[in-house]
């Protein structure tokens, strides 16, 4: 066994694990694993993201109502947790798509 | 009344009272009765299946371990080691879901998951229990979760709203992506079968043009129990990720 690549010094441990990465033995580093999303379709990305839109604005709409007949002001809280519901919507799918980016980042 | 050629889709999703008398005088409804099996079943599994206690396990042992194993991973892998205090939970939810939508595949049979009362039933008992984790582990840090770490200051009525709305509409998407995919799945299925009693209505022609529905509902079969276990799945790594939220803040 013949050092080929010229690093000699490394003992075998070193070595064998240069081999191995040169050979793809080793699996990649389960870095970008995120939140065990991995066989998820088109189809499922795209209904789960219509499916985050909505509930964030189902919710939002539901809390703008509510104080809105609290405090006797009827359309103006309901407009502004509409807007307010339409960004946390986005928000949820921005968590959804980009888990990791985001969380490293911080 | 034009009652022949309509398709009555939702009519499946009604609730009848079962076991006669007793039954409709405590409102003992099928769905009730299939999560009472299901319970059954799961209990069942688990005992019959485990009292062999072979080292190389026969068929029920090997699902009844592989199933635990399966919750248990999924557990440890989302949550951490502090998984462990949860699995319980999950799995109890993972194997209430799964035997649901299995066991609403079958004819004649209640698909329970399909009612937006049972599925936000347990996203709401999901919530509760991740708040109330999250406030027993972290006290009053917990509000912290709700105002990112340097955001500028003068956006933060803004921003805790926007991230408390978010919040709570994680048990809204949760409990609408499990009712919506049962319903839709089990609508289709309905429409496909009307098809097909229409066609043969037609004559000889509708016979054969019977065939089309009939091999489109048997593709979708196979379709709608992928579909019943990603959906069990699904619910039950949300929960997971949720748990890990509010164990570990972020």
């Amino acid at each position: 066994m013949s050092g080929k690549q010229g690093d000699d010094g490394g003992s075998f441990e070193d070595r064998l694990a240069v081999a191995r990465r040169k050979q793809g033995l080793d699996a990649p580093p389960p870095a970008a694993g995120g939140p065990a999303k991995g066989g998820m379709s088109a189809m499922g990305i795209g209904l789960r993201v219509g499916v985050e839109l909505v509930s964030a604005l189902v919710v939002a709409i539901a809390i703008g109502w509510w104080l809105d007949s609290f405090f006797h002001t009827r359309p103006f809280l309901l407009m502004l947790f509409v807007l307010l519901g339409g960004a946390a919507g986005l928000m949820n799918v921005w968590r959804l798509l980009m888990p990791k980016d985001s969380a490293a980042k911080k | 009344m034009a009652a022949e050629h309509t398709i009555d889709a939702l009519g499946q999703f009604e609730l009848h009272p079962v076991l006669g008398a007793v039954g409709r005088s405590v409102g003992f409804s099928q769905s009730s009765m299939m999560m009472v099996i299901a319970a059954v079943l799961t209990i069942a599994l688990l005992v019959v299946g485990m009292s062999a206690k072979a080292v190389v396990p026969g068929r029920l042992q090997a699902m009844a371990e592989m199933l635990y194993d399966f919750v248990y991973k999924m557990c440890i892998e989302q949550i951490g080691e502090e998984g462990k205090k949860f699995f319980p939970f999950v799995f109890t939810l993972f194997t209430f879901i799964l035997l649901g939508n299995l066991m609403g595949l079958l004819p004649f049979s209640f698909t329970y998951t399909s009612h937006i009362a049972v599925t936000f039933g347990l996203a709401a008992m999901v919530i509760v229990l991740v708040t109330v984790v999250a406030l027993a582990i972290h006290g009053l840090h917990f509000f912290s979760y709700f105002f990112p770490k340097g955001a500028p200051i003068a956006l933060s009525p803004l921003i805790v709203t926007v991230e408390i709305i978010s919040y709570l509409s994680r048990p809204v998407s949760l409990s609408i992506r499990l009712f919506a995919n049962m319903v839709a799945g089990h609508v289709m299925f309905e429409v496909f079968a009307s098809f097909i009693v229409m066609m043969a209505g037609a004559g000889l022609v509708g016979y054969l043009g019977g065939v089309g529905p009939l091999a489109l509902n048997v593709i979708l079969m196979g379709f709608e129990l992928l579909v019943a276990c990603l959906q069990a799945y699904v619910f039950a790594v949300l929960t997971c990720i949720y748990l890990h939220d509010a164990v570990h803040l972020h």
